[in-house]
């Protein structure tokens, strides 16, 4: 160098002894935000996990992080409503990510492959008794058995899976995939014992020596409200309808049903209708399209299916063959009014789908345990007034009310983390929230405009005669780019974004899974990063020096 | 070999030997013949491995030359007066990057009034850029000295300029003893720079310098240009050895050792004061000539020695310094500071106005009588500008000077 | 076509980010390599933020990549030169010269000719400047280096500004903007319309091989100019616009924002040219109305009231006929993507 001229001619990257990081009032800091899709799951996935994985190809990995929370991938794939989907960010850039259907192509891909969750925690000599073989019971089985407790579930029925077998039909949910992924959980030495009522939960932990208890009994029982009706009517709940029908007792219809109601359950019990051979089949409900809790999907499908729907209405008077319609009007609070108007509506049958009950008697004896509108009050650890008694799913108390098979797989999972840190006299820690990872933080300038794939629909009218599935599954390859529509909201996806667009080169890219570090030295805290991260995953904030 | 050639073609081929790596072009007499020759050059392949470019001006031309030099390759460009001008930030710019561009300049007056024909003012505008510059008395010093200016650049990483004085020698045939390729390939060896722009070493050239360093830096390009009032004399004589004929350094010293009057000039109009010289002589004056080779850097213990025996001293300049006087005269006075010796300063040749025998030996005369004034203009038309002062007396907006001189000429000698 | 990206289209972060984890490694951007030249590295002393700092780098290490290492630039003074460079440090990793404000593409001629004189073929020259060292002071030098069609790639960083001499104004900047020498009094407040130097078709005037147009805001376009133009030989101009923090008034995050604003409003057209003729164009994939470019800059603050509302509609016309004219003529508002 001294042969250089002076000052004039420099050695290359000497710059380097400059360290603008002093520059500095705010600095950049990564964050995890939590996803809106993971916080709108009941059943806690990790989805925006999942799906980085599956982005990649990796479906085994994302599978296995998919059932770090839910044990029924292949089920919930198609059963659940996907509240996830609902508050997908993408949705507000072109339409959501379709993660239910990733997750299906996950669960069945790991039922083909028989890919299994191993036990690997040491036996911990307590032993939990479940009530109930529904997917409450189920999730908080499999939890329980995944952290090292013995696990019994005492299911009435003569066979596993509460309203996965019995309420949701079987073109929307395959018997064959129920019984799979059941089969997997009992695989892991759950005993399931069937054909078992639990009559008092007291007496069978007394009885079975069991330590802690988990009840997930469901709502079995149809509502039936008061109708008055001649001799010959023809009403039925839906539940035992649909679960009749299961049990290979075909109820007899006839040709023109009506269903009551305006929920899911109404819709599968017309439909069911439509495929046992009914020609005219009419959902009479008391409010209007909107006001209907149905999901859309199910309505549409029902009336792909050629199922009417009759609003503002209400059955009146039930006679054979014929049914008495009140009209009804909302009212500015979008309540339903009567009018006075009635008319005839010609049906063979009438369905009730209008809601069902649960029978709490088994733990009638423990007055410590409260009960709310017929429902088990539990609270956070899913723990009922009685402790060590655990509830969760349709027959239990929940913030949102919610009762699906996805709160239900949820409470299940919960429960079970509470009573494995009951049973180790310990108190269950909700995880704590992450700051959401709103649409507003994200860049997507970064993201393609991409239209969601679509699930084949089978045809509408091939669907009425049987009980085939109607939601046909992705291939491989729709679910490799559905799962790469997934924008990571508030969660580092390696885009190497931070790295290219730093003015100072002040960002260290530590290599593939291992993200990224802040070269403080020379970060001059513009910003550039934050901003331009697509996902959100930057926060600037002030620097205290 | 002895040729009766003309000054730029002289000054071309000899360039074409020092095998110049690239050269820019653009065109300004009187060094214009230059370059053409050297485009010839290439074209015919006569001149291999050269890039000869046809730039877009002489800010372009020295630019070039830059980047050139950076690269390590020789450069060389040949320019005059405006074009001097107009690219004299790159002419600093190359002697501050320590880049050995050689560069001939066909000394030429600047305007306004513009004027193509000789004079110094070019080269004295860029006295301070730090280039080395050399002034050619004949066209076969100019020769030699080009020979001397690309060992002299590459040895000190310093520019070189070779003035040589517009048309009187640029466009002047008389005869040349012309350099072999093989004797100026042993004077001028391969370019080996000492910083270059290299993909596989590299560096930042150029960097912004700060109160911090910038002192220093001009220090070290003083002391580095000192060096070259060795090196010249040095390289001078390994000339001499090789050519076989006496080379010049850095001063012509004529019949000085016994002279009362010393007149010191630069350039072509050495040889009329010698003449001049030689004349006086036999009428019993003793004057002697010195003659600056090396203007820049100035060799100030030579100059002192040289005109150490000197009773008076007159300096014969091509340019001036408006509002001050003689400019190489001030460099003398500061070399002779403490001394008493009288300096008289003699501006002639302006604008190409022709230097007669005739007239510098009446002003010698008058030197060395003690009857010359401190600065005079040779030659000068008092007729012409004291009626211009007298205009100007009258009215302090007389129009553009230049042009009532004009319009006073054009009366005189008849024209409109 | 330059622009054209990877043909692997992956949506969850489309083909725009830096880099990509489900793309080859050779299909990513030169700056997703953590083994990228870092041709200007930390430690410069640009303002936070700096558009220019970020340009230099995307298009040098580009061209790094592009010719293995074979580089030498040159740069004009200006705010990228004195940033980089000053005694006793360098940010530059490469071999770099600078000489002075007008004179870096002649220059950079000298040394392109220097290497061929010596052999030195393989190694390629870059010539950079800002928009005063390239539509303005060193306009001259320019159009010579087009027009001999010297082996030299010159790219300006378009600031729209004299940055480093405190913000005024060039031949690039756009009408109505304020800087330091079109102040926001009078009847005409900022700029004057009509006076910029279109220099990308300027540059195509001289049927030079190859002219193109980036913004920092997409890194692959860049890239992939770069790419192109060292792909050809002969004089090339490519001519990135880098948003100025300083002197535009932005937040010093906004400078990739701005820079993308510029080109989905149609502001600055995003284009390539071979042999004087336009061979494809960067379609705008969310056209924006100008107003979006304008407003986060405070050098347009003057037609904007104080709740951010357009207060000088007229002079917004302008600008928005400016856009609607420059999508127009490079046909920007084609179907998303190429
Ligand atoms: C027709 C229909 C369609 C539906 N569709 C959907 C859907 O698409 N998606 C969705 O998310 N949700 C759907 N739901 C709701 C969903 O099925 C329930 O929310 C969910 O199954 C509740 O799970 P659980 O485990 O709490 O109860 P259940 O699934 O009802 O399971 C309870 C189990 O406990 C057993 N049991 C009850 N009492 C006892 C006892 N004393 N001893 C031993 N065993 C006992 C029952 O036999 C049953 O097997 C639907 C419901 C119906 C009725
Ligand atoms: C001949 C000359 N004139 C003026 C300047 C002063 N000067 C230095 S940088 C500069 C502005 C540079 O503007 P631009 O080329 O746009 O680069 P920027 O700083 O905006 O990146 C000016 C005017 C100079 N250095 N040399
Ligand atoms: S003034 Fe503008 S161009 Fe200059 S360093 Fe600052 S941000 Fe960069
Ligand atoms: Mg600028």
């Amino acid at each position: 160098m001294s042969k250089k001229p002076f000052a004039i001619t420099l050695g290359v990257g000497t710059s380097l002894a400059n360290k603008t990081g002093s520059w500095r009032v705010e600095r950049p800091v990564y964050v995890d935000r939590l996803p809106p899709c993971n916080n709108a799951c009941p059943a806690g996935e990790n989805i925006q996990g999942w799906l980085y994985e599956a982005e990649e190809g990796n479906y085994e990995a994302a599978w296995r992080l998919l059932m770090t929370a839910n044990p029924l991938p292949a089920i919930m794939g198609r059963a659940c409503f996907h509240p996830c989907e609902t508050s997908c960010n993408r949705a507000q850039i072109d339409e959501a990510v379709g993660i239910n259907a990733v997750e299906r192509f996950l669960g069945d891909q790991a039922i083909e492959e028989g890919w299994r969750v191993p036990v690997v925690a040491e036996p911990s000599g307590r032993r939990v008794l479940v009530v109930g073989s529904g997917p409450a019971g189920l999730s908080a089985a499999y939890h329980l058995r995944l952290a090292g407790h013995e696990v019994e579930i005492h299911e009435a029925a003569p066979l596993p899976g509460g309203m996965l077998r019995y309420g949701i039909p079987a073109y929307r949910l395959p018997r064959d995939v129920v019984e799979a992924e059941i089969d997997r959980i009992v695989q892991m030495d759950v005993r399931l014992v069937l054909n078992s009522r639990i009559e008092r939960v007291s007496d069978a932990m007394a009885q079975g020596g069991f330590d802690a208890a988990f009840v997930g009994i469901g709502a079995q029982r149809g509502k039936h409200p008061d109708i008055p009706s001649g001799d010959a009517a023809k009403v039925l709940d839906a539940v035992s309808m649909l679960h009749g029908f299961e049990d290979g007792e075909a109820p007899v219809l006839g040709r023109r049903v009506v269903v009551y109601g305006g929920g899911d359950t109404a819709m599968d019990a017309a439909r069911t209708a439509q495929r046992l051979g009914a020609t005219e089949t009419i959902v009479v409900y008391r409010r209007t399209r909107d006001h209907m809790p149905a999901h859309d999907e199910e309505v549409l499908d029902a009336q792909a299916e050629g199922v009417q729907m009759r609003w503002l209405s209400t059955v009146a008077r039930a006679d054979g063959g014929r049914l008495t319609i009140e009209k009804m009007v909302l009212n500015d609070k979008g309540v339903a009014e009567p009018t006075g108007e009635f008319e005839d509506l010609e049906a063979d049958s009438l369905v009730l789908a209008l809601g069902q009950d649960t029978d709490l008697s088994l733990v009638g004896d423990w007055s410590e345990v409260v009960t709310t509108g017929g429902v088990v009050n539990v609270d956070v650890s899913q723990m009922t007034g009685r402790a060590g008694v655990f509830a969760g799913g349709d027959a239990s108390s929940s913030p949102t009310g919610e009762r699906t098979v996805t709160a239900a797989v949820g409470h299940g999972a919960r429960a079970a983390a509470a009573i494995d840190a009951w049973l180790a006299g310990g108190v269950f820690e909700p995880v704590a929230e992450r700051p959401l990872a709103t649409v507003e933080r994200l860049n997507s300038w970064y993201y393609a405009d991409a239209p969601r794939t679509m699930r084949p629909h089978l045809e509408a009218i091939r669907r009425r005669s049987n009980f085939d599935e109607v939601v046909g599954g992705l291939t491989a390859e729709d679910a490799l780019f559905e799962a790469r529509r997934c924008m990571s909201c508030g969660n580092c996806f390696e885009c190497d974004n931070c790295f290219g667009v730093c003015p100072d080169n002040a960002v260290i890219k530590l290599g593939p899974g291992l993200r990224y570090e802040f070269n403080l030295d020379y970060c001059k805290g513009c910003g550039i990063c934050a901003k331009e991260c697509p996902c959100g995953a930057i926060d600037m904030v002030p620097e205290h020096r | 070999m002895q040729r009766q050639i003309e000054g730029s073609q002289a000054i071309a081929q000899t360039v074409a030997m020092c095998r110049p790596q690239v050269v820019c072009a653009y065109p300004i007499s009187p060094q214009t013949h230059i370059i053409e020759e050297l485009g010839a050059m290439v074209k015919k392949g006569e001149l291999a491995d050269c890039e000869y470019i046809n730039v877009d001006s002489e800010m372009a031309a020295m630019s070039v030359a830059i980047g050139a030099s950076a690269v390590g390759a020789r450069a060389f460009t040949a320019t005059a007066s405006q074009g001097l001008l107009y690219m004299i930030e790159a002419v600093y710019n190359a002697a501050g990057l320590g880049l050995p561009v050689v560069m001939t300049l066909a000394n030429r007056a600047i305007g306004a009034p513009i004027n193509i024909w000789n004079d110094h003012t070019d080269a004295m505008a860029v006295r301070d850029a730090g280039w080395v510059q050399l002034f050619a008395e004949t066209n076969q010093e100019a020769v030699d000295l080009h020979i001397l200016a690309f060992a002299l650049a590459e040895e000190l990483s310093v520019p070189v300029m070779v003035c040589v004085d517009g048309f009187i020698l640029t466009h002047s045939i008389e005869r040349v003893d012309m350099p072999e390729q093989e004797q100026v390939d042993r004077l001028v060896p391969p370019f080996e720079p000492r910083q270059m722009l290299d993909p596989d070493d590299p560096v930042s050239i150029g960097a912004m310098v700060g109160p911090e360093a910038f002192t220093e830096v001009r220090y070290l390009a003083q002391v580095r240009m000192h060096r070259a009032l060795d090196v010249i004399p040095e390289l001078a004589g390994r000339n001499a050895e090789v050519l076989g004929r006496p080379a010049t350094g850095l001063l012509h010293p004529y019949r000085t050792a016994d002279a009362d009057v010393v007149v010191v000039a630069m350039g072509s109009v050495l040889g009329t004061i010698k003449d001049v010289a030689d004349d006086l002589r036999e009428s019993g004056i003793r004057v002697g000539v010195l003659g600056i080779s090396c203007f820049r850097p100035f060799p100030v213990e030579q100059v002192r020695e040289a005109l150490a025996g000197a009773k008076t001293i007159v300096v014969v300049e091509k340019a001036f310094s408006i509002g001050y006087g003689g400019i190489l005269s001030t460099d003398i006075a500061m070399a002779l500071s403490g001394q008493t010796v009288p300096i008289h300063t003699i501006v002639a040749g302006l604008g190409g106005r022709p230097v007669w025998a005739a007239s510098l030996r009446k002003l010698f005369v008058d030197a060395h009588e003690g009857r010359l004034a401190e600065t005079v203009f040779c030659d000068l038309n008092t007729g012409l500008v004291e009626a211009e002062l007298e205009r100007m007396a009258i009215s302090r907006r007389s129009g553009p000077p230049a042009e009532n001189v004009l319009r006073d000429l054009a009366g005189k000698s008849g024209l409109n | 076509m330059a622009s054209e990206r990877t043909p692997v289209r992956f949506y969850q972060v489309g083909s725009f980010a830096v880099g990509n984890r489900l793309v080859a490694l050779e299909q990513r951007s030169a700056q997703s390599d953590p083994e990228r030249a870092n041709s200007l590295t930390s430690g410069h002393r640009a303002c936070a933020g700096c558009g220019e700092a970020l340009g230099a780098r995307y298009a040098l290490d580009a061209a790094m990549r592009a010719t293995e290492g074979r580089l030498v630039a040159v740069n004009a003074t200006g705010c990228l030169e004195v940033f980089s460079t000053p005694y006793p440090e360098t940010s530059w990793r490469i071999a770099w010269l600078h000489s002075l404000f007008a004179n870096a593409s002649s220059v950079a001629t000298g040394v392109a000719a220097g290497l061929r004189a010596k052999g030195r073929s393989d190694v390629r020259v870059v010539a950079q400047g800002g928009d005063g060292g390239t539509a303005d002071i060193g306009f001259g030098s320019l159009s010579g280096m087009f027009e001999r069609n010297d082996d030299v790639l010159f790219i300006c960083y378009d600031n729209e500004g004299y940055m480093n001499t405190g913000v005024q104004r060039s031949g690039t900047t756009p009408g109505a903007a304020r800087t330091a020498t079109t102040q926001v009094v009078g009847p005409h407040p900022g700029n004057v319309f009509g006076q910029g130097k279109d220099m990308p078709r300027i540059a195509m005037a001289h049927e030079i091989p190859y002219v193109a147009t980036a913004t920092v805001a997409d890194l692959f376009d860049l890239e992939s100019k770069v790419e192109r133009a060292m792909a050809h030989h002969g004089a090339r101009y490519l001519h990135i616009l880098v948003p100025c923090p300083l002197g535009w008034g932005a937040l010093s995050s906004d400078t990739i924002r701005l820079a993308r604003l510029a080109h989905e409003t149609g502001i600055f057209p995003v284009f390539e040219a071979e042999h004087g003729e336009v061979t494809s164009s960067l379609a705008i994939r969310r056209r924006t109305p100008v107003e979006e470019y304008l407003r986060p800059q405070r050098r347009f603050a003057h037609l904007f009231d104080k709740h951010g509302e357009v207060s000088a509609p007229e002079v917004v016309a302008k600008l928005q006929a400016l856009c609607d004219r420059n999508i127009e003529r490079y046909g920007l508002s084609k179907e998303e993507g190429q």
